[in-house]
């Protein structure tokens, strides 16, 4: 037991050091990185905070643990982060207020000046255009710089009303004011943080004592730091919706809803008449719902059976060892990227259709929707079949077993009772397979309304890509278009799943 | 199982350094309870129950299933706090606190109040981690062999010691299940509880470890107090000194359990230990 | 089942000794066993294709073909006043070196547009991989050396046989003459195959015999770097807020729909979500690769979420009650037993996450990754593109090389990918717990 404790010890002390290396070494790497040193010092007053903390409350304990609320790296903890987080937001937030802050101080009162200093005609005004130049000018003459004004005899967006030499005398003037400000902000940068943490350490030093709870304080920031991390997952949610929606009745603003969801013409490109509302085009979407529709059809016609008789055989005939690798080489159709399964249509499947179709005498165009939702259909066969293969699996064993005692066969035990029962989970695996097939990349451009499959259609996916790759002006309504049709994409998908868990869970509710 | 070895060169006994109580005698309470109300939602599960557990006897709390017993045992350790929608009124004290003060951590009441389940639980780690684990969240000791021995003393009082002393290494959940409770126990005694509450600590055992158990919880006696619910009023009868009769959230009935077993006052109680319903 | 009429009048069914039509009914059985093998059969079969398709349009993008030419390294072009400096020899004029090699192979060409032709016959790269090999080794000037050069593009695909010979000159690439010369360097062993080191080691190129994946591969490992460091630990939070702390109330019933939802929302709406907040509003540069990583990461969130949630679900509440009893505080529960317990699932969630996020297409492109990057990205904030953007660029591009370049990336990137997916499917099995 001796050597056991002696080897604890030993291995306590060389964990010691081999902490402060590690500390040290952590330090010196955020100042290599390029980490603001007044960081790096609060980082290390951080954790010589948790050194103390650790050792305060050791000394409190005086070798008897029991007397301790809470374990003495909870107190090293509780220094540790009283002494850098607050210390850290404080630093965050001038960091994040400095350049508005000075912005303000530097140009309040700006045009009474230029006035005053005979650089702005008496009457003129300055732009905000102008206002930002002049605070850009600032900058560089504070950091050294070269000025435009200097250069350049006639800079656009102040005007003619400026006279460039009380202009440039009032810009250096400025630039003075800019560097103290600027100056002082750094020294609050530095000193605030600092005192803030030494204050904190003093502080919370203070409080340690055997009945004080820290390691209840350090567990609540725990839980706050994961409150805030929930938070952002949450708002992605609705930033999601909040940010396509806007851009869409920014879009319904210039184009009226009634025409982006009825409309038979899709042309985002071309103005067809001059009178027309949106000058720019055409933004009838009818064609793209249509070209979607047709294609994830055709992927369900594909998929559906595929994956509903392969997951028939795999719950009920397979041997368990077939099972298990048929299962996850299935599953790989579901993890090949949607680009490839693009290649492979546009390349390989879309051709050797063609080409079938030309034997026969049939005319099929290049890129045609069958091809499209071929390849859609593959990618999602094992979605269908696993949801189906979880429905079936998830009829109680009682009811396959109460029916295979009654002499039964196997197959009609699964199309009789097994299937009936699981029909809600395969018809609600279906949606979501459906749901996953509707970004489909493989389809063509040609905005065709037609439920031909031999024709090119496109798809919303597609028309996204192609209004929104290349230059764009953000504010046209083409660009804007792309949001309202990953609105509908959105609330599309949205329906089906919401649609889907429905079923499922009214049909859990049935056997639980 | 031999007696348990009392050491004085540990630096703090996991229990109380009380010898062998006698029953007989001024007994004291040391958990009381006064009118404890508890809702689940809107759905009231206890109601006014007011209950004394005494210092170093076993209490046993019997009733039909669903009669609020187990409810109740989680009271004293605040075991339904993890429950979200569970509301608690009333006074619990333990010696003089009330646990349910605001002021009180209610990790602290745990640490002293320990809870053996229904299913044995055993982390997935090694039998020594899972005595350990208590002793170190709660810095009960200093040094490695200090730990060492509090896990050798704590299974030993846990009647598992000569079983797993070769194995100590080896992951808690290849026991059997009556090792495994008795584990679950012994990682209970470890954090040297001043109570110790058992949900039905031999239901999902055999025969045969459910007799061990029973003498276990005899043994323990000595040096915690002891509050079992039970589904088998063989048991309580064997192991208990007071019973308590539970039915729908109402506490009908408490009293030494010979008396209550051979001389109920009420008919429920009555009916109940004659088996008319239940 | 036949029925059978008792003596007292009622009708009994019996199924001993009459015939239940078995056979009939095992045949029906078969069929749906044969169906479901049938299904399974296509759908792998699909599989089979697909990969066999791409690595056969691939392969041969791993090798590139290249011309033996003798080079006369004469001092007296090179460097004339016998400085061996080095901006003297980088201002050397070596491709007059090499078409001078071209031309000494076939003397008989004569004709300006012959032997522009002729030049045609090695890549822009020939003379930049004379010119460092003499700056590598000054001694070399002077000297005749045979040097192993890049061919063109065009030599490259009729060498690999994806040009066809026999088709009438007019419709081929190359003319007659050309497939003379390529046929006179074969006989004179001059032209071989060699391992395509520039598919590794350059960025895109208009050249097909010069593009490579290498940038596009940084591209996406600085994007799935970035996404890594926001999208674990945030959604790994995240999920064990909502699991293990958050009160269960219907906000959070309501909040995990919503998060369920979004995992299963098409990527090319984070896409939207991305051009919006991040480069719309925030004005971060488009093209980078910490964009992209951003809007990859709002994507993979709900992705870790989910599998997070799963993976703590599974730790059954026994083991959060046994370390409550003994007085381990909810944080204590969390990160001593429930955690380390579901590291396994969340790990395997997670890296399918990150598996599928790197084959995504659509949102990058959507934030403008899409550019034509010809240097390798030397950080997040420095301009490129992706492997599956890459994919996506070069199957749009015309020329007969890319198509096979096309193949190549998408086995490098399918490579990846499963070797990502055999990681998740190795924790999987080597963890699973059955409790």
């Amino acid at each position: 037991m001796s050597t056991l404790a002696g080897k604890a010890q030993l291995a306590t002390s060389t964990g010691a050091a081999i902490t402060v290396f590690v500390l040290l070494l952590a330090l010196a790497a955020m100042v290599w990185a390029g980490v603001p040193l007044v960081l790096v010092v609060l980082a290390g007053l951080g954790a010589s905070g948790f050194v103390v903390g650790r050792a305060r409350a050791q000394a409190l304990a005086d070798g008897r643990p029991r007397v301790l609320h809470s374990l003495p790296h909870f107190h090293g903890w509780y220094l540790a982060l009283m002494v850098f987080l607050p210390a850290f937001f404080v630093w965050v937030a001038l960091s994040i207020a400095q350049d508005p802050v000075t912005r303000t101080l530097v140009l309040n009162g700006l045009e009474e000046r230029l006035h005053g200093a005979g650089a702005l005609a008496p009457s003129a005004t300055f732009s905000p255009q102008a206002t930002n130049f002049y605070y850009d000018e600032v900058q560089r003459a504070a950091h050294g710089e070269s000025l435009v004004v200097e250069r350049v005899e006639r800079v656009g967006v102040l005007g003619d009303a400026v006279d460039r030499g009380p202009l440039i005398r009032q810009i250096r003037e400025d630039a003075g004011r800019y560097e103290r400000l600027w100056f002082i902000g750094d020294g609050l940068r530095l000193v605030l943080p600092l005192a803030l943490a030494g204050f904190a350490f003093s502080f919370a030093a203070r409080r340690l004592a055997t009945d004080f709870r820290a390691r209840n304080r350090v567990e609540q920031w725990v839980v706050y730091a994961l409150i805030a991390a929930a938070t952002i997952s949450i708002l992605t949610t609705l930033g999601i919706v909040f940010a396509v929606l806007f851009e869409t009745l920014r879009f319904f603003g210039k184009v009226p809803a009634t025409e982006f969801l009825f409309g038979l013409q899709w042309s985002p490109q071309t103005a067809l008449r001059a009178d027309q509302v949106a000058a720019s085009g055409a933004f009838g979407a009818v064609p793209l719902f249509v070209g979607t529709i047709l294609i994830s059809l055709i992927a369900m016609l594909v998929a559906g059976p595929i994956g509903l008789f392969s997951a028939i055989f795999l719950s009920e005939f397979a041997s368990s060892r077939f099972r298990s690798w048929a299962k996850p080489l299935m599953e790989i159709l579901a993890g090949v990227p949607t680009i490839v399964y693009g290649f492979f249509a546009a390349f390989t499947v879309a051709p050797f259709i063609r080409d079938l179709g030309d034997l026969v005498g049939l005319d099929v165009a290049a890129k045609s929707a069958l091809a499209a939702g071929v390849v859609m259909g593959t990618m999602i066969i094992p979605f269908v079949s696993s949801l189906a293969d979880d429905a079936i699996s998830a009829v109680p064993r009682s009811l396959r077993n109460a029916s295979l005692g009654l002499g039964a066969t196997r197959g009609e035990t699964m199309t009789q009772v097994l299937l009936p029962a699981a029909l809600p989970g395969v018809i609600a695996g279906f949606l979501l397979a459906v749901s996953r097939a509707i970004v489909v990349m493989a389809a063509g451009l040609a905005a065709n309304l037609t439920v031909n499959p031999l024709q090119a259609v496109t798809t919303v996916t597609v028309q996204i890509v192609t209004l929104l790759t290349g230059d764009q002006e953000f504010d046209s309504a083409k660009t804007l278009s792309a949001f309202a049709l990953g609105f509908v994409l959105f609330v599309a998908t949205l329906l089906l799943n919401v649609l889907a868990l429905y079923i499922m869970q009214k049909y859990r509710e049935k056997y639980d | 199982m031999s007696e348990a070895p009392q050491t004085s060169t540990a630096p703090r006994a996991p229990a109380p350094q009380v010898a062998h109580a006698p029953i007989e005698g001024p007994r004291d309470a040391k958990m009381r309870t006064r009118a404890v109300n508890l809702w689940y939602g809107d759905k009231q599960a206890l109601f006014d129950v007011d209950l004394d557990v005494n210092r170093h006897e076993v209490t046993a709390l019997i009733g039909p299933s669903g009669c609020g017993k187990s409810t109740y045992l989680r009271c004293l350790n605040r075991m339904n706090d993890t429950i979200d929608i569970c509301r608690t009124e009333g006074e619990i004290y333990l010696d003089d606190r009330d646990i349910y003060d605001p002021d009180v951590d209610v990790v602290e009441i745990r640490a002293r109040v320990g809870m053996v389940f229904q299913q044995p639980n055993p982390f997935p780690k090694s039998v020594y981690d899972n005595v350990a684990y208590g002793p170190r969240i709660h810095g009960l000791v200093n040094t490695k062999a200090e730990l060492d021995e509090l896990v050798e003393q704590s299974l030993t009082r846990a009647a598992l010691w000569n079983e797993v002393k070769d194995r100590l290494g080896d992951p808690g959940n290849g026991l059997s299940g009556g090792q495994q409770q008795r584990l679950c126990i012994a990682r209970t005694i470890a954090v040297g509880p001043e109570v110790i509450l058992m949900d039905e600590p031999a239901s999902a055992l055999d025969p045969v470890a459910t007799a061990h158990i029973e003498e276990l919880i005899d043994e323990l006696r000595r040096d915690y107090t002891i509050c079992i619910v039970t589904h088998s009023m063989q048991q309580a009868a064997r192991v208990s000194q007071r019973t308590a009769f539970f039915h729908l959230g109402r506490l009908i009935e408490v009293g030494e359990t010979n008396d209550l077993f051979t001389n109920p006052q009420q008919q429920m109680t009555q009916d109940y230990i004659t088996g008319r319903f239940g | 089942m036949t029925d059978a009429t008792t003596p007292e009048g009622r009708r009994r069914v019996s199924v001993q000794g009459v015939d239940l039509g078995l056979a009939r009914r095992y045949a029906k059985e078969r069929r749906l066993k044969w169906l479901g093998i049938a299904a399974i059969a296509v759908a792998l079969g699909l599989l089979a294709l697909l990969i066999a398709d791409v690595v056969l349009k691939g392969y041969t993008a791993f090798w590139t073909t290249e011309v033996r030419l003798t080079v006369d390294l004469a001092e007296a072009e090179l460097d004339p006043d016998g400085t061996r400096l080095r901006a003297d020899l980088e201002d050397a004029n070596f491709r007059g070196l090499v078409n001078d090699a071209l031309y000494a192979m076939f003397p008989a060409v004569e004709d300006r547009l012959e032997r522009r032709r002729l030049r045609g016959l090695v890549s822009g790269q020939a003379a930049r991989d004379v010119q460092r090999m003499v700056l590598n080794d000054p001694s070399l000037i002077g000297t005749t050396r045979d040097v192993w050069v890049l061919a063109d593009t065009d030599i490259d695909q009729l060498w690999k046989g994806n040009i066809d010979r026999d088709l009438p000159e007019n419709r081929r690439r190359v003319n007659d003459q050309v497939v003379g010369w390529v046929d006179q360097l074969a006989a004179e062993d001059r032209i071989r195959s060699a391992f395509a080191w520039n598919l590794f080691t350059n960025a895109d190129s208009r050249d097909p015999q010069l593009a490579g994946v290498w940038g596009a591969i940084v591209g996406s490992f600085w994007i799935i770097v970035v996404t890594t460091a926001l999208a674990v630990p945030i959604g790994v939070a995240s999920a064990v807020y909502l699991e293990e702390f958050a009160p269960k109330t219907r906000w959070t019933d309501l909040i995990e729909v919503n998060i369920n939802n979004l995992a299963a929302v098409p990527s090319i709406v984070f896409g939207l979500l991305g051009l919006a907040v991040f480069i719309n509003t925030m004005g971060l540069p488009r093209s980078a690769p910490i964009v992209g990583g951003l809007t990859i990461t709002l994507m993979t969130l709900p992705t870790v979420v989910v599998a997070t949630r799963a993976a703590l679900r599974a730790v059954p509440p026994s083991i959060r009650w046994g370390a409550l009893g003994v007085g381990a505080s909810r944080v204590q529960v969390v990160s001593h037993h429930v955690l380390p317990l579901a590291l396994p699932g969340i790990l395997t969630g997670t890296i399918i996450g990150l598996a599928q996020a790197l084959g995504e297409t659509a949102p990058l492109l959507m934030i403008g990754m899409i550019a034509f990057v010809v240097d390798i990205p030397d950080g997040p904030m420095s301009a490129s593109t992706a492997l599956p953007v890459q994919v996506y660029l070069w199957a749009s591009s015309p020329e007969r090389g890319f198509t096979e370049k096309t193949a190549a990336a998408i086995l490098i990137l399918l490579g990846f990918l499963i070797v990502m997916n055999a990681l998740a499917i190795y924790l999987r099995r080597r963890f699973e717990r059955n409790w």
